[in-house]
Formats: structure tokens, sequence, C-alpha cells
């Protein structure tokens, strides 16, 4: 890394400017009154099949999972391949319950999972408990965008931050403009450059590398295979993700921006597309070992700067000529926008509609809801990019480990929501507190260095994806309140939906 | 947890039947000793990857089947649209 690279940048900043201006058009896309939170925020809820198939691949398959899943399996392993079965089971279950949340959000207008909370439970506070879980999530997950743009840009020879500046503050600017018509027009390029760089790098690595036998001898034995040890903290781990990531804001505003419940049915038969590019980018791990980039002299100041995160764009250096390499990276510098703008419009939804709608001016006008989203988007970005400016990154990805453990804990009130009103909703609120907390706790006892925890029971010890231990508490915890609240007689609250409401 | 935590009594309705199919993926995936192998390789690939990779177009055809099968009739050209909805919402009664 001497030097910067003028090729491979020219080809980076020539598709970045181009994004740029499809940002700034899309506000006219599909005209519509932008001062309503819903045309905004939601793109109208007019996206039809196609349109939310790039949106929730450019919203799920972020920028960070294109650097740090490979970085994983090329430091860990088999265990970074979790994300396999992950994706293979999280469809599934979209395709049976977020129909549901559709047709209740477009029948009642719920635009966020807390407005559905509120509306089904009567219980502000419920609401509130499921918007601050959201908001807290996403924060550093869009911190992590960044760190994807950085690696990157580090990669072609650029340091320092004013880069990362100023492509933060385009996209604030049309996100601003455009609200989420913006993200789900650059998908459409992000999706396609991306998948012509990995196919390559799939066809010509292994070409290069003697084949894709050559490829997997290369990695240690131990790492090719999981221990039987590994088994419970590998299928935890897929079942516990799998089961959060609808409930992050962003894949909820990809599912409620949707047309209808065919829509999401329909894209959880065609999504699986990506989980086929995912595996394949995890791969890519593995060609790094066998490409040998750790021991290579011209990568030693990459991977001393950004770890095993360095290994793919090593990769791509060592394989690809620069123009090539530059067009691999603009996917990845593509790919942190497109999440990190959907992700601060569903921050931005959840702080106007739970946060300030509810606590601060309950009789805010359509357009005043819709200025307070626009800005809180803005606010929500620069935070993100001064945690990444000046916090260290450690912190960021920490935070996002434990992200993942708290929106899980969200699961009661909306997916069992969906389907039942048993859980009182002071069980739920008591299961909410008993899970954030045993959750962090076993991130704290973790050191907040992995999310693995080793429950011990009885004799035995599993080991195990702590926010899914974490969620079996929160449930005892709500089943047991609710029969003691139910036994004192305590009010449930009113239910603002119907079972019709539900579209089954 | 399966893809369905709560079911409510009118589970024997046809579709609910067809969504039983979606709990394959899930057994195929979570339980490790099924793949957890070198051997036999495909192409060089060892078999705990490529079983894996396999679930993502079984995982596919096997959504796409109960899409298909449990699909309503098409009122109009497009989407979801509301028509679909009350319909669907009444045949829920």
């Amino acid at each position: 890394m001497k030097g910067v690279d003028t090729v491979a940048l020219s080809v980076f900043v020539a598709l970045f400017a181009l994004v740029t201006v499809l940002g700034f058009v899309a506000g006219r896309w599909r005209r519509a009154d932008l001062d309503q939170l819903h045309e905004w925020g939601l793109g109208g809820r007019r996206f039809g099949t196609v349109v939310t198939w790039f949106l929730l691949g450019g919203d799920l398959y972020t920028a960070y999972t294109f650097v740090a899943v490979p970085a994983l399996v090329f430091g860990a392993g088999a265990l970074g391949f979790f994300a396999m079965p992950y994706t293979v089971i999280a469809y599934p279950f979209v395709f049976v319950v977020m129909p549901r949340m559709w047709s209740v959000a477009h029948k009642h207008g719920y635009i966020t999972a807390a407005d559905f909370v509120r509306g089904r439970f009567d219980s502000p506070a419920l609401a509130l408990a499921v918007a601050v879980t959201g908001i807290l999530a996403t924060m550093p997950y869009i911190a992590l965008q960044l760190v994807g743009i950085q690696v990157v840009l580090g990669a072609m020879g650029i340091q320092g931050d004013l880069p990362l500046v100023i492509a933060f503050v385009i996209l604030a600017a049309y996100t601003y403009q455009s609200g989420l018509r913006a993200p789900a027009l650059i998908a459409v390029v992000k999706d396609a450059i991306i998948y012509i760089a990995v196919l390559a790098a799939v066809v010509v690595v292994p070409l290069k590398l003697g084949g894709y036998g050559t490829i997997f001898d290369a990695v240690p034995a131990r790492k090719l295979i999981l221990a039987p040890k590994q088994f419970t903290a590998y299928s935890t781990l897929a079942l516990g993700s799998a089961l959060a990531l609808f409930l992050y804001p962003h894949s909820m505003t990809g599912i409620l921006s949707s047309s209808g419940r065919k829509v999401i049915q329909r894209n959880s038969a065609m999504l699986p597309a990506y989980s086929l590019l995912l595996g394949l980018i995890a791969l890519l791990g593995y060609m790094a070992i066998a490409a040998k980039v750790h021991d290579a002299p011209a990568y030693a100041a990459g991977f001393a700067q950004y770890g095993t995160n360095f290994a793919v764009p090593a990769l791509f250096l060592a394989t690809f000529p620069s123009w090539f390499a530059g067009f691999a990276f603009a996917a990845i510098a593509i790919g942190a926008l497109v999440p990190a703008a959907i992700m601060s419009i569903a921050a931005a939804n959840l702080f106007t509609r739970n946060l300030y709608r509810e606590l601060v001016r309950p009789k805010c006008t359509a357009k005043e809801e819709a200025s307070v989203a626009k800005l809180v988007s803005l606010v929500v970005k620069l935070g993100a990019l001064a945690f990444i400016v000046f916090v260290p990154q450690k912190y960021a990805i920490q935070l996002q480990l434990l992200g993942g453990v708290w929106i899980l804990q969200t699961f009661p009130a909306i997916v069992v929501g969906l389907y039942t009103r048993w859980l009182h909703r002071g069980g739920l609120l008591a299961g909410w507190v008993a899970g954030m907390a045993l959750g962090t706790w076993m991130a704290h006892e973790l050191a907040f260095k992995g999310t693995v925890y080793p429950l011990h029971l009885g004799g035995t010890t599993i080991p195990g994806y702590a926010a899914l231990w974490a969620l079996v508490a929160n449930l005892a915890v709500a089943v047991v309140v609710t029969i003691a609240l139910n036994a004192l007689g305590v009010a449930r609250g009113r239910d603002a939906t119907a079972a019709a409401d539900y579209g089954e | 947890m399966g893809p369905r935590p709560h079911r409510r009594p009118v589970s024997c309705r046809p579709v609910r039947r067809w969504h039983l199919l979606l709990v394959v993926p899930f057994v195929g995936t979570l339980w490790v000793p099924f793949y957890d192998a070198v051997e036999p390789r495909l192409g060089g690939v060892p078999y705990f990857y490529w079983y894996q990779f396999l679930w993502i177009g079984i995982g596919a055809v096997l959504t796409a089947v109960v899409y298909f099968a449990t699909r309503e009739p098409e009122p109009k050209a497009d989407d979801g649209d509301d028509d679909g909805e009350a319909r669907e919402a009444e045949r829920g009664r």
C-alpha cells in the first residue's frame, strides 16, 4: 500500500458519482408528496416484487457483511459459515410471519413495529421499549457501514477521514431529499456491480489458484469443519440471527414499503439468490487463505491497520487489474450507502412516530412529522460518522454485536404479538427487561468480544448465542408475569386490531 | 422455535398444512451432525459446504411450492391490492 492507486480510484469515483445522481433523481420517481411520512419513509408503500427484491437485498446484505463474513471465515474457518443456515431459515420464517405484519400495518397506517405494539397491546411503555431497542440496535449498525467504506478506501491508498465525511454528507443530502426512494433506486446499481464482482472472483480466483480442491486444501484441517463442541454455537447463532433479522427496523421498513402480502411472499422465495451470493462471498475468505495474501509484504500494512477485514480487499488487489479492483471496491462502498440510508430512515421513523409524537407533540401535523423524520435521519448519520471518526472502531463492532442481542428481545412483543394477545403487556415489558439485562450481562461476561455464551446446565455446558439464551429467559418471565397479573386482575388494555386485520 | 410460534385453533386449514413444509429447512440446516464432514467432496468442495449451498436451493424451492399452493387467484394484475386483502380477510372468518 504505497501511494494512491489512481486507476482504481477513478473507476471508484465514477461509479460513486453515478449513484449520487441517482440518489437525487430518485425523489421524482413515482412522484408523490414527500411531506408525508409514509411517502418519504416508506416510499408510499408502493414497491412491487422486483423493487422490493433489490431494496431488501441491498438492505440486508450490507457492506459490513461483505467485509466481515469472509473476514470471519478467513480467521475462524467453518464457524464463520453460520451465515449460510441463517439465511436459509430466515426466509421461510418471513414467508409465514411478515405478511401478517404487512396487513395489519397497512390497515392501521403503522409505519414502525412499535406502532403495531402500541395498537395491539394498548401500552405506550411497551411501544417505547420496542422503539428504543430498535434505535439502539441500528445506530452502531450504521456506524459499521462506514467501516466497510474505510477498508476499501484504505486498500486504494486513501487515508484520513475526509473522503468518508464527503461520502456520508452526500448520502445524508439525498436521503433527506428523496427518502426511501433513493436507496431503492441505488440498490439496483449496487446489486448489478456486486454480482459481477463476486461472480468474477469465484471464477477467476480458483482458475489462478488451481481449482476449488486446492483452495480447500490450503485451509487448516481444524478450521475446515466444526468440532463437536461448536455444534450448538453454530446452530444457535444461525437460529437467533434468523429470528432477529426482520426485527431490525431497517428490515421492517423494507417489508412495510412493499405493495402487498404477495410481494413479501414472492420475495421469500427470491431473496435466497442473495444467500447464494453471501455463501460465495464467504468462500472468498478461504480464497484469501489459499492466495497467501496474509504473508505478502505488500498487504502487511493493510492487515496491521484493518485486521482480517482486509482479507477480501487484499485478495482483489492481488488477483485483478487495478480497474476491476476499483470496480469491486465501489460495489462495497455503494453497498454501504444503501443500508446506511435505509437504517437512518428506519431510525428516524421510530424516533418521530414513537418518541417525538408520543412524548413531545401528540398533535403534530403530517408535514411536521415528515420534517422531523428528515431532520432526525441527518442527525442519526452525523452521529454514526462522529462515532467512527472519534471512537475506536472496536467499540462500534462490540455495540453492533450487542445490538443483535438486544433486538431479539423484541420478538415476544412483535412476532408473538402478531399471533396472540395471550401475553399480558406487563408480562411482555418484564420479559423485555429480563432479556435485555441477561443478554447484556452475558456479553459483558464475554468481555464484549463475542456472543457465544457457555451456558452451564446441571453438569453440562452448552455454548450458544447469548441473544437466544436471553430470549428464552425473556419468554419465561413474560409467561410467569402474565399468569401473575391475570390472577391479580390487572387490566390488559384494549386491542386496536381485529382478527381480520391480519389478512388470513 | 419454529416459524409459527403460536398456532391458532384453525390449524387444520390447508394453508396451515402447507406451512409445515417450511419447517423442513430448519431441520436440515440446524442439526449440524447431518453435515459436519469433509467427505464426500464435490468437485473438490467438502461436504460441509456443498450441503449448505444445496439447502439455499431447497429452501427457495420449498418456499416457492408453498407460495403457489397457497396462493389466492389474482384479482388484478398488480400486487396485493385492497380487493385481494378484503377477500383474504373474508375467507379467514
